[in-house]
């Protein structure tokens, strides 16, 4: 996903380098017009305003904002937490696509549907859920409300299926005639998997693993049943932003925003580098 | 013998793909495994590599067991009609794979290398990606790094089938000389019987899973042990209830001699060095027979169509009893326009 965004950006650049460029054609030309646009109204702008709000203190109350004490540990718990998530479904992702494309089950297209299901169900559904089963009433005996444990399990949760779907039609696609090679040349199972199966998997990965992190980033509904909101403890930066905003204190909400932002912004395109590097490599 | 297969068996749920199979692949020579698609020869060779496995029967390599061997352990090379380039390594790391997965030290690997992307033709593209390869390109690089284990037998599974007709005549030729170089035990399948013929030392003709014949090019394009050799080696006609190659048949105008056939003209055709003439026989019921000439030999005889001439066999050529008539559309067209 993000690499084709990548090369679309590139190509966009070429043509702006090229001396004269191409000349833009009437529809084209509206075309382009329209999608920036609506990018514009949709993204753009109100970034910018968020940007702004954040900003009308200047800097150095941005700064005591962001590093105020409560402030500080939600946004680190949730970027913490966002991190150790992506690390787990990075695992557990590409070993259900695995199971999912190349072995033979009953149950199989039960599998593929239930796993859209964390995309599917509204996040409060979801953190109902959690709640159900692992709440204070927990018919399997099993209470992590109002702990850290918690906001981790909602995290997994709703982000569990970027990973699988995005590695999924990628595993498909891979020639396992190379594989074969492989075999024959005399590469082990587990050697076939890091040197010829993992390159041609990683670009894919990547790109789940970026999804999966911006998702937990921003997670509020499914957590904020179980996690119990507690300051300095559950208390995640999306909570934050909203207790902010009906303490009637819009520049703290928006500087906690800003943050969030940068942060996905800066993920994104580490792992885009991250992965170029790695398919380079093999 | 460099592989000896011993009553193989495999079946894919119903389908039977190799029914009791046993064939002796000579040491040190190109052998073809040739027969129509879905006839088995794919899958007795991935068997030779250890890539599926036989239901029942021995596979034994330079004298080795290798029944139960998993193909890492085969020490074959194997070469794949698509190529199976790992895309993402340049064209040395994949000529190199073999070698480092066996930890040779990398002075030896970088000039094993080399030598091998020497004889393959391909030293100037060295640290390209096989995407920026052409087909026959990508080609070579896969048979230069199954050539780099320093395999017991060269297995070659439809090589030349993804390329395009010149690309693939120019390999062809390649490959045999290379193979008069390099000497490794060759075994390579092939649905297209010129290649076979032109290339290989023996081939081993396989139908419906079970091995028709063995041979070398001429035993079976000259002496084909049934009617399905003979029809799928090359160009045949029936006359009477035999099968006989249309250049075996020769024409004269004069008065029929015993055990010719006498019949009429009833089209000429020239494909380039070769004339194709069909003849209705004469009597019940009427055959078109295909006759094949040079332009030379049918400008001697100074015939056209609607003439009548008389078909004889020339001495000493084949003939298989032809299988019991089953009309193909194609024979119907035949015998339509015969009898215009």
């Amino acid at each position: 996903m993000t690499s084709t965004t990548v090369t679309g950006r590139r190509s966009a650049g070429d043509r702006g380098s090229a001396p004269g460029g191409l000349p833009l054609t009437r529809v084209s030309g509206v075309g382009l017009g329209v999608a920036m646009l609506w990018f514009s109204l949709l993204v753009l702008i109100p970034l910018a305003a968020v940007a702004v709000t954040a900003s009308e203190g200047g800097w150095s109350q941005f700064w005591r904002t962001v590093t105020q004490e409560q402030t500080a540990a939600a946004i680190e718990l949730t970027v913490g937490t966002a991190f150790l998530v992506t690390l787990v479904n990075i695992v557990m992702g590409t070993a259900i696509a695995w199971v999912l494309v190349r072995d033979r089950f009953t149950g199989k297209r039960v599998l593929e549907i239930l796993i859209d299901i964390p995309f599917a169900l509204p996040t409060i559904v979801a953190g109902l859920v959690l709640l159900s089963l692992y709440g204070p009433k927990s018919p399997l005996g099993v209470n992590i409300a109002n702990t850290r444990t918690a906001v981790f399990l909602a995290f997994l949760f709703v982000t569990l299926p970027f990973v699988v779907r995005t590695v999924q039609p990628v595993l498909a696609e891979l020639d396992r005639e190379a594989e074969e090679a492989a075999a024959s040349l005399g590469a082990r199972r587990f050697t076939i998997f890091r040197r010829i199966i993992l390159p041609g998997l990683t670009p894919a990965i990547a790109a789940g693993a970026a999804l999966s992190f911006a998702r937990g980033v921003s997670e509020y509904g499914s957590l904020v049943l179980l996690s119990g909101n507690l300051p300095m403890h559950t208390e995640v930066a999306s909570v934050r932003i909203l207790s902010s905003i009906e303490n009637d204190n819009p520049e703290n909400a928006a500087a906690v925003a800003v943050v969030l932002l940068a942060i996905s912004f800066v993920v994104i395109v580490a792992v885009d580098v991250l992965q170029r590097r790695m398919v380079r490599r093999g | 013998m460099s592989i000896e297969i011993t009553n193989v068996n495999k079946r894919f749920g119903d389908f039977v793909a190799l029914d009791d199979v046993s064939v002796s692949i000579p040491t040190g020579q190109l052998t073809a495994l040739l027969g129509p698609s879905g006839g088995g020869k794919s899958t007795l060779l991935r068997i030779i590599g250890g890539l599926e496995q036989a239901d029942t029967g021995r596979v034994v390599i330079e004298g080795v067991d290798a029944t139960g061997l998993p193909p890492q352990k085969r020490n074959v090379g194997f070469v794949f009609q698509h190529y199976a380039a790992f895309k993402h390594l340049s064209v040395r790391r994949n000529v190199a794979f073999g070698l480092e997965i066996r930890k040779r030290p990398k002075a030896e690997i970088r000039s094993r290398v080399d030598e091998l992307l020497a004889l393959v033709h391909l030293e100037q593209f060295a640290e390209r990606l096989p995407s920026q390869l052409s087909g026959g390109q990508r080609q070579r690089m896969a048979l230069a790094r199954a050539l780099a284990i320093e395999p017991t037998v060269l297995l070659l599974d439809e090589p030349f089938g993804a390329l395009d007709a010149k690309v693939r005549r120019e390999l062809r030729d390649w490959l045999r000389r290379l193979h008069d170089e390099v000497h490794v035990s060759t075994v390579f399948v092939t649905h297209d019987q010129e290649e076979a013929l032109e290339v290989a030392d023996e081939i081993v003709v396989i139908n419906e899973g079970r091995i028709e014949q063995i041979g070398s090019p001429d035993d079976l394009y000259d002496r084909p042990a049934n009617d399905f050799v003979m029809s799928f080696l090359g160009p045949v006609t029936q006359l009477g209830d035999r099968l006989v190659r249309p250049h075996d048949l020769q024409l004269h105008s004069g008065d029929p001699a015993a055990g010719d056939i006498s019949g009429q003209i009833a089209r000429i055709n020239r494909i380039g060095f070769e004339i194709r003439v069909d003849v209705a026989t004469t009597g019940e019921p009427s055959q078109a027979v295909v006759v094949t000439l040079t332009r030379n030999e049918f400008r001697a005889l100074g015939l056209d169509v609607g003439a009548a001439v008389n078909i004889r066999l020339a001495p000493e050529s084949h003939t298989t009893l032809a299988p019991p008539a089953q009309p193909t559309p194609a024979d119907t067209a035949k015998s339509l326009a015969s009898s215009h």
